[in-house]
């Protein structure tokens, strides 16, 4: 009998979001990192994307809010009623 | 939540990340502002509506995409989502894998955190079409869960998935093509790229 966590580079590839995202139950987790550690190739795919995932995150942040706004939205905290 | 006052205290300290996403929906700074004080409006009303022990967070991104979609989008250009789907899987990491092997190894995060400017990588994720734009701003920018981010969209949880990866892979071409603009990525490596925008529409 196969073993069901038994995943080549194709079904790893393939589950590389979900992977990233923390969207797999733990039995795949295991099947790809299972693959993974013994998977040069597939490995680098993931940490890039792992990578890239982070820098995405970071750069889509690093806005300075204006000044001012904070005070703006203390003041949505009026009366609610007179909404 | 126990009064208004913890309530107001509770949502202010989610007012940065609220702005940055507002910026990504609305492209547009006095928007964004605009975006983020009716957001704080609506919950102060509808407070009573929130329960207890949910996610606040979660719950003012729903607030926030709710207003955007009725306000907002109405006025934008409708985008063209044609091009999304003609992205092959893994189109940044192959061609950079390339160029990786043309310039030596490429390991450190910090080098990828330099390969693209901020101002590239929110350019990449503003210029998706907005289907493909929101559900990427929730998951890869603000880590919400698929789950979640099904709930603030009102969409099913197969569909935040197929956004989710067409969107991602539109904005890694945009990343790549910008790269490739900047003369990062060198002609050879960038040879058989397509490099039109995605976004560019051919409406007559």
């Amino acid at each position: 009998m196969p073993e069901c966590n038994d995943y080549d580079c194709t079904d790893t590839l393939r589950e590389l979001e979900l992977f990233l995202d923390h969207e797999l139950s733990d039995i795949a987790r295991e099947g790809i990192h299972a693959h993974l550690a013994g998977c040069p190739d597939c490995l680098q795919a993931f940490d890039f994307h792992a990578e890239l995932k982070t820098v995405i995150a970071a750069k889509c942040q690093s806005d300075e809010m204006p000044p001012g706004l904070l005070a703006k939205i203390q003041r949505c905290f009026g009366d609610p009623n007179d909404a | 939540m126990a009064d208004r006052a913890e309530f107001a205290e509770q949502a202010m300290q989610y007012a940065p990340q609220l702005y940055s996403a507002a910026l990504r929906m609305t492209r547009n700074a006095a928007d964004a502002e605009d975006l983020v004080q009716e957001t704080y409006l609506r919950a102060w009303r509808s407070f009573n509506t929130f329960q207890e022990g949910t996610n606040l967070r979660a719950w003012l991104y729903r607030i926030l995409t709710n207003s955007f979609i009725n306000t907002y989008r109405a006025k934008q250009r409708r985008p063209d989502e044609t091009g999304m789907d003609n992205i092959e899987d893994l189109y940044l990491y192959r061609r950079l894998n390339t160029l990786d092997n043309a310039l030596g190894s490429r390991s450190a995060e910090d080098t990828m955190f330099e390969l693209f400017t901020d101002d590239e990588v929110k350019q990449a994720l503003e210029d998706l079409p907005e289907n493909f734009r929101l559900p990427v701003l929730l998951a890869e920018v603000q880590g919400f869960s698929y789950k979640e981010i099904a709930e603030i969209l009102d969409i099913p949880i197969g569909t935040v998935m197929s956004r989710l990866h067409r969107g991602r892979k539109g904005m890694h071409k945009l990343l790549y093509d910008f790269a490739s603009e900047r003369g990062l990525i060198s002609q050879s490596a960038a040879s058989g790229s397509d490099s039109s925008p995605i976004t560019d529409s051919d409406h007559a």
